[in-house]
């Protein structure tokens, strides 16, 4: 596949004793959504938190367009500012949110832009402005975070990733934490970025959702890729007992 | 309860005592406030620190002052610390050297504490963005935790305030020390003991008051 905007190879990870990552091999393709399922512990957060590095792997490749990261042998680790710089190239959006509470809505949009970037203040601002609309977010900019609901929250912290023009966005349980009635606003504003044609990799327990906008579902396992292939396919008609074992939780909540 | 007439004109005639020991009282606290909350960032950084022996010394220091009585630590540096370097030192700087270094081990414990307090979530969220983490640390976490720590600050600053009155035991000429020269030249220790009360406890009532308007704003804020 000479289309990949993410290729993942060999990654190894273990916290103390434990193995969460496994010899994983990943590839996403350019405008492709991939989601991460799997039950808990499985290492798919740890695996999206790899790929920019908020955890540091102890082996194995990872690229991510034209800038790629090894972690082999005694590779010396590379300095902070070179991660920086390779973070700036990925958007993040947390399960909790994690929005600057001591900035208003649009600060914190232009937080990145500003202080990665050096941006122009009223450049970046403009920028800001346009991307919280994209949210259904503009009346909002000049409040406090604390004023928001959960869905408005994670739609700006959508905007604030998406200010830096990053090549791929990750997304992390991002509606977990939300109350049932504010997951579908979040879900749609995803929906929208797959649209677009954003390369996104989705760790989910939205089967739905996963299964409507995925391209391709990556099923988990106590740290290995069990099954992969085609969204509907995966979910629908999985070939690994596990996979299918997980899945019927979903099917018997309804 | 026994009768007793009050003679506060006694205590007016020495207001001049009264005042020059006030003086002393708050120039004495602005000092060891400024210089205490400089040592205090200064260790409360180190036990942050990667560095393994910034961590010990700054831990040392700070249990250190923290769990030997002011008094015995007063009385150290100014009897015993000349004898042990030869270099005798005034009452004054005795007293600014004990209450800066005692102050500073309970700031640094607020500022390490203020810190720690921002969630891993906010670092987090500013290195993703691709921030540096010095950067992190300016933009993200410390307006937010310096803001936290204000409250906890000003309230160890009122300690401070009253803990300089523990000077007087070394002749320093503070409030509570003009205050028992009076008492010993009048006989009028209740009026001049209630006198010295009182003017700490208007001294410190603004304080408290705007430590507890910051303290709600904080709450609202968060």
């Amino acid at each position: 596949m000479d289309n990949c905007k993410i290729e993942i190879s060999g990654l190894r990870k273990s916290f103390g004793s434990l193995q969460v990552l496994r010899d994983i091999n990943l590839k996403v393709e350019t405008g492709s959504v991939v989601a991460l399922i799997g039950p808990s512990g499985s290492g798919k957060s740890t695996l999206l938190r790899c790929i920019n590095l908020l955890v540091i792997p102890e082996g194995g490749r990872i690229r991510v367009g034209d800038d790629a990261f090894s972690f082999d042998g005694n590779a010396k680790l590379s300095s902070a500012r070179e991660q920086a710089r390779f973070r700036s190239n990925t958007g993040m959006v947390f399960q909790h949110f994690n929005l600057f509470p001591h900035m208003t809505v649009v600060q914190n949009v232009m937080e990145g832009p500003l202080s990665v970037k050096g941006m122009p203040k009223a450049e970046a601002e403009a920028r800001a402005r346009k991307l919280l609309a994209k949210v259904g977010l503009s009346d909002k900019g000049d409040v406090f975070p604390n004023k928001l609901s959960g869905g408005q929250k994670q739609r700006v912290a959508i905007a604030r990733a998406l200010a830096m023009e990053p090549a791929v966005m990750l997304f992390d349980e991002v509606t977990s934490a939300l109350d049932p009635e504010l997951v579908g606003e979040v879900l749609g504003v995803m929906r929208d970025l797959a649209k677009d044609g954003m390369t996104m990799i989705i760790v989910t327990h939205e089967i739905g959702f996963a299964r409507e906008v995925a391209d391709r579902v990556v099923f988990m396992r106590d740290g290995v890729i069990v099954e992969e292939g085609p969204a509907r396919e995966v979910i629908e008609h999985p070939k690994e007992e596990t996979t299918r074992v997980f899945l019927s939780h979903f099917h018997n909540r309804g | 309860m026994i009768s007793y007439t009050w003679h506060f004109e006694v205590v007016w005639q020495y207001s001049r005592l009264f005042l020059a020991g006030t003086g002393v009282t708050i120039g004495l606290t602005i000092a060891v406030v400024i210089l205490g909350l400089l040592i205090g960032l200064v260790a409360g950084l180190m036990q942050l620190s990667r560095s393994a022996a910034l961590r010990w010394v700054s831990w040392a220091y700070i249990e250190m002052f923290r769990l030997t009585p002011l008094l015995v630590l007063l009385l150290w540096f100014y009897y015993a610390l000349p004898m042990l370097t030869g270099i005798k030192i005034d009452a004054l700087s005795a007293s600014v050297i004990t209450l800066s270094l005692y102050g500073g081990s309970f700031y640094a414990e607020v500022i390490r504490g203020g810190i720690i307090s921002i969630e891993p979530g906010q670092s987090e969220a500013g290195l993703a963005l691709g921030m540096t983490p010095a950067r992190v640390m300016r933009r993200i976490v410390l307006p937010q935790a310096i803001k936290r720590m204000i409250p906890p600050l000003m309230n160890q600053s009122i300690i401070q305030f009253k803990n300089t009155s523990l000077v007087s035991v070394l002749a320093v000429p503070d409030l509570l020390y003009q205050g028992q020269i009076v008492a010993m030249d009048t006989y009028r220790a209740l009026e001049v003991y209630t006198a010295i009360a009182a003017i700490y406890f208007v001294v410190l009532l603004p304080l408290t008051v705007i430590v507890k308007m910051a303290e709600r704003r904080l709450a609202q804020s968060n």
